[in-house]
């Protein structure tokens, strides 16, 4: 059966036997650099092409179909267009934290990648406190968005800039809650193990109501997180014009975008991870045909299929819902949201002590 | 006219109800330039907002970027002319201007109109209404930040435009309407494409209340938003959808029946909420009122003249001359003042989007930006309409 697995054991094996160790972690650092990018580049192009399209057929047009077959090279040819325009930094902003600002969104989102596993035994780095690192570092994009928004000397940039940083910080604390629920029923930080407690089933099934409680909440902070409409304030365009990134141009502003759709990837490829089991297959209690049958779709197809499943999910939130007022939206956050996620808890960990869930 | 943005610190020279919104004494002011080019105010409209953080303290808006001098203008135009000027102003109620224009000449001419030519004068104001909140609907609900409600309302009023393209030659500013009557008979697909497009409607427009009116986001972005009571919207001279989500009866289709008004059943929508949502409930409802009207008078379209005969230079008496319609924003009044030339005297135009501005700084006092949106969507704006 086709597994990465067995690719990326033998790479390691090779790169040991041939290099000493310290030679070969190096090469394995430059060697997941270069996946890194590329997978940065590919995502991007795919997830605006997507975005594109699904716009599209929800709004009863067709979408980009002139570049290329499909108008599968529409992105790309966006993106050269991006990366010839000049990159203007207006006369009275901070040049250091303007141009810095697109820089720490960036590698932010970039960091988060490393403990999501792609596939079985496809993972950069396998960290047993993993999904407490990514709760942590994903907080520092908020940094990148208030430096952007302050630093460009715009008072629709610093509006969003602090919308953004309300709305982040506080979303935070939910998506914190379901993740933890999940920890608390897997019994372990590492996305690993998280994934492994999945052999038999997924912990959205199998922790009863609240685990679907928790996998609501988890998606709607997300949505929040990654400034996605109906929680786009910070870029709301019909007030703000553009939000924080208002005054970037160029590959600058393409940095933003790109990491927006890159954030949105993560987020989802999380939520797969905690609550619809990874890369695992899915599998029907004692179906054994049917189960076999799961076995032979590769691993990372799943984990890609379960991720774009909740992608398509986000974006259908965005096609179809009028955007929030700034303090619905923490009213929504603080009133309903985290009393729910925290009394949801609550109950999940009842379950896990009591050995509840299936 | 622009002005350098600036952060303000005293607090003196701005009149607010700081109270009410709960500022702190020596916080300070944000001033935002928000237009002439900006993607909410659907025109060159500029607003200058006072921001005490996100909450607005003071709307101080400003016109003049798209002033044609269109009264002016009308002055050296022949009365034939000078109708289809009216187009270019409330470009989304084309022929309800020019109707209203046609009126007024008729009045003071004292013509008889055939009645084939006041049923097609209804059935045009009423298509054009329809057409009208359609995009009302979907740049109001583009503004809440829905992008997709543009495309369905745009799928339907593309069957409008159709409609009008066939029988009027254009899609966006008809002229269509002469004195006495219609330009040119009814395309004989007339009937059955507007029959089409009522069945089409009435199976689109359940999809639009599921899709926008009954959304939990929406009505929590419109209720008790923009609060315009009663007497501040007869005090402000707010008509039309405005004015009737206040509560005041001021549909010149009833009040002041013109051409068969009178002998078609339709209800005048009233709500006396006075907030976004009254507002824009009393346009959802109108277009089913539209609809009905359309429905009555489509299949009884009486034969004849489609045009009275009239002299091929018109001259109007001395004196002044009055008319009032009812376009899809409100009570459009058009006032001539004639020395018996071939030409008006002189010309004023009561529109109704310019009364419905002057609301805005009252009513969006202590809001949000983001409720800004909301008001001025409900207040449905067209700025060349307010700047003639």
């Amino acid at each position: 059966m086709f597994s990465l697995e067995n690719i990326t054991n033998s790479i390691q094996h090779w790169l040991y036997s041939t290099f000493n160790p310290t030679m070969a972690l190096i090469m394995e650092c430059v060697i997941v650099m270069f996946l890194v990018i590329g997978l940065f580049a590919t995502l991007g192009l795919v997830l605006v092409l997507m975005e594109r399209k699904v716009a599209a057929r929800m709004q009863i047009r067709l979408g980009p179909n002139r570049v290329g077959p499909q108008g599968i090279l529409q992105t790309t040819a966006d993106t050269l267009k991006l990366m010839m325009k000049e990159g203007l930094t207006p006369n009275g902003a901070d040049k250091f934290l303007f141009n810095l600002a697109p820089f720490i969104v960036m590698i932010a989102a970039m960091l988060i990648l490393a403990p999501i596993a792609f596939a079985k035994g496809f993972q950069i780095w396998d960290i047993n406190i993993g999904v407490l690192y990514v709760t942590a570092v994903s907080s520092v994009s908020v940094i990148g968005i208030l430096m952007a928004g302050w630093a460009s000397n715009n008072k629709y940039s610093l509006l969003g800039a602090m919308r953004s940083g309300a709305q982040i910080v506080s979303y935070e604390l939910s998506a914190g809650f379901s993740i933890i629920s999940i920890v608390v029923l897997s019994g372990s930080l590492q996305v690993s193990e998280i994934i492994a407690s999945q052999q038999t089933g997924w912990w959205l099934f199998r922790g009863h109501i609240p685990a679907i409680i928790a996998f609501v909440i988890f998606i709607i902070a997300v949505t929040a997180e990654t400034n996605r409409a109906p929680f786009d304030l910070a870029e709301a365009e019909s007030e703000l014009t553009a939000g924080f990134h208002t005054e970037y141009s160029g590959m600058k502003f393409a940095l933003f975008f790109l990491a927006e759709y890159i954030n949105i990837f993560i987020v989802c490829a999380i939520g797969a991870t905690l609550f619809l089991g990874g890369w695992m297959p899915l599998h029907i209690g004692n179906w054994e045909g049917f189960n076999r049958i799961m076995d032979y779709i590769p691993s990372s197809v799943w984990f890609l299929g379960k991720t774009f499943f909740l992608i398509f999910l986000i974006m259908w939130f965005r096609w179809t819902f009028p955007r929030l007022r700034v303090d619905q939206l923490l009213s929504l956050e603080w009133k309903y949201l985290l009393p729910i996620s925290m009394f949801n808890l609550l109950l999940i960990t009842l379950i896990a002590i009591m050995g509840w869930h299936f | 006219m622009y002005r350098e943005t600036q952060i303000v610190n005293t607090q003196n020279n701005i009149p607010s109800n700081a109270e009410d919104a709960g500022f702190a004494a020596d916080g300070g002011e944000l001033v935002i330039n928000v237009g002439p080019q900006h993607p909410a105010t659907h025109g060159v409209l500029h607003l200058v907002i006072t921001l005490q953080g996100e909450t607005i303290q003071k709307i101080e808006p400003h016109l003049g970027y798209i002033h044609r001098s269109i009264e002016k203008m009308c002055e050296s135009l022949s009365y034939r002319q000078f109708i289809y000027v009216t187009s270019r102003m409330d470009y989304l109620s084309a022929h309800i201007n020019n109707h209203a224009c046609a009126l007024c000449i008729e009045k003071g001419l004292q013509l008889e109109i055939p009645p084939r030519a006041q049923v097609i004068r209804v059935l045009m104001g009423e298509l054009t209404r329809i057409a009208s909140h359609e995009l009302w609907w979907g740049a109001m609900a583009m503004d809440l930040g829905a992008f997709t409600p543009f495309f369905y309302a745009f799928r339907e009023r593309e069957t409008i435009n159709d409609i009008m393209e066939e029988t009027c030659g254009a899609r966006l500013t008809m002229n269509y309407m002469v004195p006495g009557g219609v330009m040119y008979d009814l395309h004989p697909n007339f009937q059955k494409r507007v029959k089409d497009f009522i069945q089409l409607f009435n199976s689109k427009i359940d999809e639009y209340d599921d899709l926008v009116t009954s959304n939990i986001i929406f009505q929590n972005r419109t209720k008790g938003v923009g609060v315009l009571s009663k007497e501040d919207a007869v005090s402000f001279g707010c008509t039309g959808p405005v004015g009737r989500g206040s509560g005041v009866q001021c549909d010149i289709r009833k009040l002041y029946p013109y051409e068969v008004y009178d002998k078609v059943q339709f209800d005048e929508i009233i709500e006396t909420g006075g907030d976004s949502f009254s507002r824009y409930l009393v346009r959802v409802k109108e277009l089913r009122q539209s609809i009905r009207i359309i429905e009555q008078l489509i299949d009884n379209i009486p034969e004849g003249d489609f045009q009275a005969k009239t002299k091929a230079v018109l001259k109007l008496p001395k004196g002044e001359f009055y008319s009032r319609v009812e376009t899809a924003r409100g009570e459009f009044g058009v006032y001539i003042v004639s020395e018996g030339g071939t030409t008006p005297y002189r010309i004023k135009f009561r529109s109704p989007g310019f009364s419905n501005l002057s609301a805005l700084d009252h009513i969006s006092r202590g809001c949000k930006i983001g409720d800004l949106m909301a008001i001025m969507g409900t207040l449905d704006l067209v700025i060349p309409d307010i700047d003639r």
